[in-house]
C-alpha cells in the first residue's frame, strides 16, 4: 500500500503543469484521474479479486497434485453437480417469476388503491429489505413446519417450500424500485387514459406497464442474481432433496473437504452469475432503458 | 350535447368547512364554449374535474345531455378532455396516441386508422404520425393532446389550462386553432378552465367567473365585460377603476365632484362603486373631470398608462402614445363618458 501512495504522489506531481495555465481545467488529465483511481483499485484487488484469483487457482489443482483440468472433469461429469446445477436454475428463475407478479400485483395496490396506512406499508417495506433472509424461512417454519401453527405440511422441505420462502422474502427487492417508478408517474396519464374510455386492466396494461418495464427489469436481475446465490433460505428449510450450487458449494468444502470441487462449483456459480448479468445489460439496451 | 352542474357541492376529504365547489350551478348549451375564469384556488378546475368524473361531489348532480352522469366512472362519461400538461403516453407513437380512446372502445380496425388520419388532419398533425411524443415541441404536444381527445368524437371537450405551458406566441396561434375547431366542430360543447382572461374572452360564447369556490358572475363576454355585476369580475375581466362613491340624482359624488353617471334607479345617498374601464378614461377637459396628481406613468408602445391620484384614490388611464406625457407630480385632469360608467353595489374591493 505503501508503494501504491508513493506512486500515487509521484504521478500527480508530474502531471500537475507548472505556472497552472488556464486550459488545465478544461482538457482532460489522464495522470491525474489515473493517480486517483489507483487507491480504489488496489483495494478492490486486494481484497476482491485476488481472493477470487485464489479459488479460480485452487479449482484447477486437484487433490492428487499438479495443475489439471481434472476437477472440472469429475464435478461436470457427477449426477449430483448437473441436478444442482438444474434446481439452482429453476429454482432462481421461478422465484424471480413469482417476485416479478407478487411485486408489481403488490405494488400496483399500494400505489395507486388509496387505503390507510398505505405509507406505512411502504415504509415497512424498506424495513423489510434489511431482514436477515433466514428469519423469513424461520417464520415459516413455525408457520408450517412439522410442529407449526398452521399444520405439519411437509412441502417446507421440497423444493416449493424453497420457492415459497425465496418469493416472500425477494419481493420487496422487486417493489421498491417499482414504487418508486410509480411515484414519478404522471397521474394526468392515468386520468387521461380513463376519459378515453379505458378501465383499470387496460391502464395498467397499456400504460403504467410501459412505464415501470425499467424498474421491473432491475429488480427482476437483482432478484435473480440473488436467488441464484441464495444459501441461507435453502438451509434453514432443510431440505434433503434441495440442493442447489451454493449447498454443493458448502457441502464439499465443509463437509466432504473436497475444495478443489468446491471452487469448481464456486467458479461455475460465478460464471453464470456475471452471464446471467451481462445477458440483462444486452437485453436492457435493446429495450432502449 | 350540453353539460349542466346542478348545484355541485365538493369537498376534499370530507372536510365541509373549506369546499373545493360551493353549490355551483352552471349550464353549458350544446355546441357552446363556456370558459371557467377565476384565479388559482377558485374552483374552476374542481368543477372541470367533477365533470369529468375525477372528483365525486358531495351534493348536486351533474348531467350531460340531460342524463344524470354523478355517479358513472370517468371512463363511462364519453368525455374528451385536455390538461395543461398534454399527458401524453410517452412510449406510445403520435397515432397510437391518438389511437388509444379508438382502442379501448373497441372501435373496428379499419376505423381506427380512418379517425386517427382524420383527427391528426384536423390538428395539423398527420406528419409527424409516426414521431414519438418526446420529439415534438410543446405545441405539437398539445395539437396531438387535442387530436387524442377528438378522435373519440366526444360530445363534450374538456380543457384545464390548456395553454397555459406554451410561450405566448405559441399560445394567440393555439387559441386561433382553438377557435377553428370549435367552428368546425358546432355541435361540441367546451368547458374551457383558465386563468387568462384574453383567451375567455377570445374563444367563449359565455364565461363563468368563479372566486373562492363560488360562481360569482355568468354572462358574455361582452356583458361582463361592458357592465360588469361586481367589482371582483369588474376587476378580473379586464382591468377596472372601482372608486367608492355616494349616489345622487341623476349622478354620483366623487372627490367632491358631481359626476353624471347613469343610476339606474338606486336610492339617493346610498354608497356604491364605479366602474370605469382605463381605456375609456381621457386626458384632459370633457364630460365627468377629475383632478389629480400624476404618481406613476408608463409607456406600452402603443399607449400611455398613468396612474393619477384623485383624493387618495388612484385612478389608471389608458391614453394613446403622448408626444409630450406629463411627468411625474404633474397636475393633471381625467374625464369619461356618462355612459362608460358603470355602477357596482358598495363592496370593499381591491379592484
Amino acid at each position: 500500500m505503501a508503494e501504491a501512495a508513493e506512486r500515487t504522489r509521484a504521478v500527480r506531481g508530474r502531471s500537475r503543469p507548472p505556472g497552472g495555465s488556464r486550459t488545465s481545467n478544461t482538457a482532460p488529465r489522464p495522470f491525474g484521474a489515473l493517480a486517483w483511481a489507483l487507491p480504489p483499485i488496489a483495494l478492490l484487488a486486494l481484497f476482491f479479486l485476488y481472493p477470487l484469483a485464489l479459488v479460480v487457482q485452487q479449482s484447477f489443482r486437484p487433490d492428487s497434485g499438479g495443475t489439471s483440468l481434472r476437477p472440472y472433469a469429475d464435478v461436470l461429469a457427477s449426477g449430483a453437480f448437473r441436478h444442482a446445477l438444474w434446481t439452482t436454475v429453476w429454482l432462481a428463475l421461478a422465484s424471480t417469476a413469482g417476485c416479478l407478479l407478487l411485486g408489481f400485483l403488490l405494488a400496483l395496490v399500494i400505489a395507486f388503491v388509496p387505503f390507510p396506512g398505505a405509507k406505512g406499508v411502504a415504509r415497512f417495506i424498506d424495513v423489510y429489505l434489511s431482514f436477515p433472509s433466514f428469519l423469513i424461512t424461520l417464520a415459516l417454519l413455525f408457520l408450517y413446519g412439522s410442529t407449526g401453527i398452521v399444520g405439519s405440511f411437509q412441502f417446507l422441505t421440497t423444493p416449493w417450500g424453497v420457492l415459497l420462502a425465496e418469493v416472500t422474502y425477494f419481493t420487496p427487492f422487486v417493489m421498491r424500485p417499482l414504487l418508486a417508478a410509480f411515484s414519478q408517474l404522471d397521474t394526468a396519464q392515468l386520468e387521461a387514459a380513463c376519459s378515453l374510455g379505458a378501465r383499470a386492466p387496460r391502464i395498467v396494461r397499456q400504460v403504467i406497464l410501459p412505464e415501470a418495464l425499467p424498474a421491473l427489469a432491475a429488480g427482476g436481475s437483482l432478484v435473480l442474481v440473488l436467488c441464484l446465490n441464495e444459501f441461507g433460505i435453502v438451509l434453514f428449510t432443510g431440505a434433503k432433496g434441495v440442493t442447489t450450487l451454493p449447498m454443493l458449494v458448502y457441502g464439499k468444502a465443509i463437509l466432504e473437504s473436497d475444495y478443489p470441487g468446491a471452487c469448481v462449483v464456486a467458479v461455475v456459480n460465478v460464471l453464470i452469475s456475471v452471464g446471467l448479468y451481462a445477458l440483462y445489460r444486452v437485453v436492457s439496451r435493446r429495450a432502449g432503458a | 350535447m350540453g353539460i349542466r352542474l346542478d348545484s355541485v357541492t365538493v369537498a376534499y376529504d370530507g372536510n365541509v368547512d373549506t369546499l373545493a365547489l360551493d353549490s355551483l350551478d352552471l349550464t353549458v348549451e350544446p355546441g357552446e364554449v363556456m370558459a371557467l375564469l377565476g384565479p388559482s384556488g377558485s374552483g374552476k378546475t374542481t368543477a372541470l374535474r367533477a365533470v369529468a368524473g375525477f372528483v365525486r361531489p358531495v351534493s348536486g348532480r351533474v348531467l350531460l345531455g340531460g342524463r344524470d352522469v354523478t355517479d358513472l366512472p370517468p371512463y363511462r362519461r364519453g368525455i374528451g378532455m385536455v390538461v395543461q400538461s398534454y399527458a401524453l403516453f410517452p412510449h406510445l407513437r403520435v397515432d397510437e396516441n391518438v389511437a388509444f380512446g379508438l382502442r379501448a372502445r373497441k372501435t373496428a380496425r379499419s376505423e381506427i386508422r380512418q379517425r386517427v388520419a382524420e383527427a391528426l388532419e384536423m390538428t395539423g398533425m398527420a406528419a409527424y404520425a409516426r414521431r414519438h411524443p418526446r420529439e415534438l415541441s410543446g405545441g405539437q404536444q398539445q395539437r396531438v393532446a387535442i387530436a387524442r381527445a377528438l378522435a373519440i368524437r366526444p360530445d363534450v371537450l374538456l380543457l384545464d389550462e390548456p395553454l397555459s405551458a406554451l410561450d405566448a406566441r405559441l399560445r394567440s396561434g393555439m387559441l386561433a386553432e382553438l377557435a377553428r375547431l370549435h367552428r368546425e366542430l358546432p355541435d361540441v360543447s367546451m368547458l374551457y378552465v383558465t386563468h387568462d382572461q384574453v383567451e375567455a374572452l377570445t374563444l367563449a360564447d359565455r364565461i363563468a367567473v368563479m372566486d373562492k369556490a363560488r360562481l360569482q358572475s355568468c354572462g358574455t363576454p361582452r356583458e361582463l365585460y361592458r357592465s360588469p355585476a361586481d367589482a371582483f369580475t369588474a376587476s378580473f375581466v379586464g382591468g377596472a377603476n372601482l372608486v367608492p362613491v355616494t349616489v345622487g340624482t341623476g349622478g354620483v359624488s366623487f372627490a367632491g365632484a358631481e359626476l353624471k353617471v347613469g343610476t339606474n334607479g338606486v336610492a339617493a345617498g346610498a354608497r356604491a362603486t364605479l366602474c370605469v374601464r382605463p381605456h375609456l378614461v381621457g386626458l384632459g377637459q370633457g364630460p365627468n373631470q377629475l383632478a389629480g396628481v400624476v404618481r406613476e406613468i408608463q409607456w406600452r408602445g402603443a399607449t400611455h398608462r398613468l396612474y393619477v391620484e384623485v383624493d387618495g384614490h388612484t385612478v389608471m388611464a389608458d391614453v394613446r402614445e403622448l408626444k409630450a406625457p406629463p411627468v411625474h407630480g404633474d397636475p393633471v385632469t381625467l374625464h369619461f363618458m356618462p355612459d362608460d360608467a358603470v355602477l357596482l353595489p358598495a363592496e370593499v374591493s381591491h379592484g
